[in-house]
Order: C-alpha cells, then structure tokens, then sequence
C-alpha cells in the first residue's frame, strides 16, 4: 500500500513497529494538512477586518495586542462564552451538523493542495474533479441549514443562496476545464509541474477572469453577497445561529476565499514556482503563500469596492453571459491547442517544457484569447448602451409624468 | 473468515453508510431527512466506488448525485411544504410490500446467478486502469465512443427538450 518514507523510515530505523510507525507518520501528516487552514482562519479574520476597514478609511480592530492580532481570540471567546441558543421548532440533528459539514467542505480541499513539489495531503490522480466534488457538500449544508432552522427569512436566504452557488458552479468547472486540458492532468500537483515554462494565466487569461469572477460568488462574497443581504433577509440562512455555530459558518467564508486565492495561485500562477524555488520547500512553499495571498487581497479590495448586485442582475449576467462565454473558451482552447500539437508547435506533454519550447503555443493562446475578448468588449459596449438608453427613457417619462402632476 | 485489513473496515463502514442510508430514507416521515438519508447512502456507494480503484467514478457520484440530484430534491420537497411531514396518508402496505419483493428477488438473482451460476460471463476486458485509460476508453473507436455519443446527443436532447418547456411562452 503506502510507502514508508521519510519520517516514517526514520522511526523504523529508530526499532518502531513498521505499521505503528506508518499510522504515526500518516497521522501527523492529515493533522498538519487539516491544522493549516484551521490556524490559517484565525489571522485571515484580523486580515479581512484590517483591510476592509483601510479601504472605509477606518483603523480597524487595533486594541487587543500589537495591530489588534488580538482581537480574534477576544471574539472567539466571546462567541465561545455565548447562549448556545437552538430553536424549539428547529431539526436538532441537522440544524447542528450544519456549521460542522460547512467548515469541513473547505477544510477538505486543503487535502489536494500542493504546498511544495514534495509536501501535500494527497496527489489525486482526480485532483481537480475532488475539489468540484467537495465543494457540493458547502452548498449542500446551507440548504440543510436552511431548511432545519424552520425560520422564513433563513428558508428564503437559503433558496437564494443556493440558486447563487449551483448557477455559478458552471462557469466554475468549465473554467477549470482549460488548465486541466492544457496539463492534460486532473492531478493538482502535476498541474503545478506543467507551468514550468509558462503560466497558464499567460496561456488563457479568460479562463482566470471567469474562475476569479465564479469563485466570488461562490464565496458568497460583493458584488454577489446574496448571503447576507441585511435589507432583505436580515441575515439570510444563518440567521437562527448564535456564538460558535454562527461562528463557524463565519469561518468557513473566510477559509473558502483564501482558499480560493490558494487555488487560482496553483492552477493559473504556477503554484509554487518561483525564482529559486528548487533550493528549498520553503521557498517554494513562501511563493504558493505569496501569490495566494495577492490573490486573497484583490478579492477583498474587491468586495469591499462595489456594491450588491440584484438577484436577477446576477442570475443573467451567469447564464446569458457567463455560462456561453465559459463554453466557448472551452471549446475555442480545446481547438486551438489540438491544431497546434498537430502542427508539432506545442509540446505534448506541457511538464518540463522550456520557456522557448512553450513560446509558440504562448503567443497563439494569448491572441486567441485576446481577440475573443475584443469581440466581448464589443457586445458588452452595445448591450451597456442600450440598458441605458432603456433607462434614459424611462427616466424622461418619470420627469415628465411627475412635472404634469405638479402643475 | 474475512481478513481484517484497511478494505475489509473501509467495507464494512461504506455498507454501513449505504444500508443505513436506504433504511432512513424509507423510514423517516420528513421527506427532507429522507432527502438526507438519501444523500448518506450515496456517500456510501461513492465509497465503495473508491474500495474499487475507481475515484474519478467517485467524485462523479458525489458530484452528480449528492450535489446537483439531491439538492433538485430539497428544492422540490421545500417548494411543497405541506407534504414534509407525513402523516399516515399514502401508505398502501401490500402493493409496496408486492413490488419491493419482487425488486428483491430481481436484484438477488441478478447479483447471485453469474457468480454462483452456470452463465457466469467471461471476465471483463481489462481496458481500464486509471483515470486517463478510462477516458482514452471513452474516445478511441476501439472502446466505447458510440456509446459515448449517443448518451451525449441524448442528454442534450433531453436538456434542450427542458428548457424548451420551462420558457415564458410570449418571448
């Protein structure tokens, strides 16, 4: 079955019992992989809430230790130390395994993730497909949540959420699809290998900007904050929860948007490579860290920037637009790249490639990509013109009816 | 006597899983537990499908099953809410008891008869190792393209046909 390596050899060489000394070293391994992200959340909390209150030119928590890093422990505390309140007419069982099957979702997809060539949970040989498959589980306990908290406004939230996140799980896989189709590998880790000669953000920038937009509003976060619209749903599917409960949930949109910036350093950046990455695993471990979190900050500049789309709003820009554009990118790239392995201009096996040998493939994928996005900035110009064309005139008539009145 | 190693459990928890599952799923009178239970049980099989060196198999059950089925299903039991807690209404004991006999004994027979019988058919061919063979299997003209096609053009009927029926009818 497994092979017993390094920690494990050396208890073995030491006089441990070779299963004994396999079971321990398996054992520390899924509780390193499982305790990052857990430490992790606890500084991206004082993270989200710094940055969050710089871009609303506030200070932000500064009270409790250096810089506020305090202050989640204070909060945790506080939400430990909190009625543990469960509605009468609530589903016990379900409406308390909820918060746990939500934080367990994201924690799960730390299993497949790469920290270096050499340290990871596991290396799926269907990486990507498991992270998809995982992800259900998330959507899965918002509905459980829902529906158990036997509240209204947590059914509606709930039915909205969920409608948010299945609809934005398309574009989400289709644009998966091209870095597996460019590795021609589903395995995280080999993804990671193949952009030795290049970035697949260079080969295909779409695929990254439907990823990034997709993962937003799969994190549930502005401009699709659906979750918690406060002016309609008060709080939405959490809104029966209290302390570590709520907490929880709290916890697990923190972790999935890191994670996210996580998974779009692996699949589109290069994951861990880097200048100097082969001296040391912490190098290439600090790259992975470095380019997830540029990641993770572009998205919270980003929810903090714009404001909250409609439902509508949000369900048409997935399926009228979204959707066709992720299929065509698919379709297009999937084209582009048979013709070009046929022609002998791109390598067939992307691992390993050089930088010279990955530069034809390069600059064909870029223009494709490139012209595709002139074409959409064209239909976007138009359809923008006419919506406000439509709303110009509304507006006239609006003035006009209400001018009638006041003579 | 069954050896007691890592498959052996892993076995006995997913059959566990499975079983269970299917007993909540028929016994609950919340249709939305029985939604759940339902889910339990296909985690199971998802696992056994993994105990079989199948994973791509597995994420495809979790994926297909637990994350697009089912939630179809609890947006179809929440819409109707009146029918989540079910009283004594619709239970007819023989029909059930007639049909689910007779689907045991189908299953039984279909499961025993080619490893215990005489029709026991050849092995399978063993065209299919990993992930990638399974997918060279599914394109190339020797394995199973037509197949492949025909349930692609099928399911796109089938999602177009649906689409067709839920559109507004003035647009």
């Amino acid at each position: 079955m497994e092979i017993c390596t390094g920690l494990c050899a050396a208890m073995v060489e030491a006089g441990a019992n070779a299963g004994l000394a396999q079971f321990v070293s398996l054992l520390i391994g899924v509780l390193l992989v499982s305790g990052v992200p857990l430490v992790t959340v606890i500084v991206l909390i004082w993270a989200e809430r710094k940055v969050a209150a710089r871009i609303q030119d506030r200070i932000g928590p500064n009270r409790v230790g250096p810089l506020g890093l305090m202050q989640t422990f204070a909060d945790l505390l506080k939400l430990l130390g909190k009625e543990d309140i469960t509605p009468t007419a609530a589903d016990r069982v379900l409406y308390n395994a909820s918060p746990l099957v939500s934080f367990a979702a994201v924690v799960l997809i730390w299993a497949i993730v790469p920290f270096t060539p050499f340290h990871y949970g596991v290396d799926l040989e269907i990486g990507a497909l498991y992270f998809v498959a995982v992800a259900s589980f998330g959507t899965l306990s918002i509905m459980t949540a829902g529906w158990a908290s036997n509240n209204k406004y947590a059914l509606l939230g709930a039915f909205r959420v969920v409608a948010l996140l299945v609809s934005y799980e398309v574009p989400l896989v289709f644009a998966l699809l091209v870095p597996v189709m460019l590795a021609g590998t589903m395995s995280m880790r080999d993804i990671v290998l193949a952009q030795s000669g290049m970035w697949f953000i260079v080969l295909s920038p779409l695929a990254f900007i439907i990823f990034y937009i997709s993962s937003q509003a799969e994190t549930g976060r502005a401009p699709f904050d659906l979750i918690e619209a406060e002016s309609e749903l008060i709080a939405g599917f959490n809104i029966e929860y209290s302390g570590m409960k709520f907490g929880m949930f709290f916890a697990a949109e923190f972790l999935h948007v890191f994670t996210n910036g996580i998974l779009m350093a692996l699949l589109f950046f290069g994951g861990w490579m880097g200048p100097l990455y082969w001296e040391s695993p912490l190098i290439a471990f600090a790259w992975l860290g470095l380019k997830g979190t540029i990641i993770y900050l572009t998205t919270l500049w980003l929810r903090n920037t714009v404001p909250r789309l409609r439902i509508d709003q949000i369900m048409s820009f997935n399926w009228k637009f979204l959707v066709p554009l992720s299929i065509a990118n698919v379709v297009v790239i999937s084209a582009v790249l048979k013709i070009m392995q046929e022609i002998g201009l791109t390598p067939r096996n992307f691992i390993g490639a050089s930088i010279p040998a990955m530069l034809p493939t390069t600059i064909v994928l870029l223009l494709v990509n490139v012209a595709f996005a002139v074409y959409l900035l064209g239909i976007l110009r138009r359809r923008g013109a006419e919506a406000r064309e439509q709303t110009d005139t509304a507006q006239g008539a609006f003035v006009q009816a209400s001018t009638a009145v006041g003579d | 006597m069954i050896e007691l190693n890592a498959i052996s459990i892993g076995f006995f928890v997913f059959s566990i899983f499975t079983l269970g599952g299917a007993f909540g799923v028929v016994t609950t009178h919340n249709l939305f537990r029985g939604t759940i239970w339902l889910m339990v049980s296909l985690f199971g099989v998802a696992g056994f499908m993994v105990l079989l060196s199948a994973p791509f198999l597995a994420a495809v059950q979790i994926l297909v099953y637990i994350g697009a089925i089912a939630i179809l299903i609890t947006f179809a039991v929440m819409l109707t809410r009146s029918v989540t807690h079910l009283e004594n209404r619709y239970i007819r004991t023989i029909p059930s008891f007639v049909a689910s006999l007779v689907l045991f004994i189908i299953l039984i027979a279909g499961v025993t008869i080619p490893v215990f019988g005489d029709i026991s058919p050849d092995t399978a061919p063993v065209v299919v190792k990993t992930t990638r063979d399974f997918g060279l299997a599914l394109v190339s003209e020797n394995g199973y393209v037509v197949p492949f096609m025909l349930a692609s053009l099928l399911l796109t009927a089938a999602m177009i046909g649906a689409i067709y029926i839920a559109r507004d009818e003035e647009v």
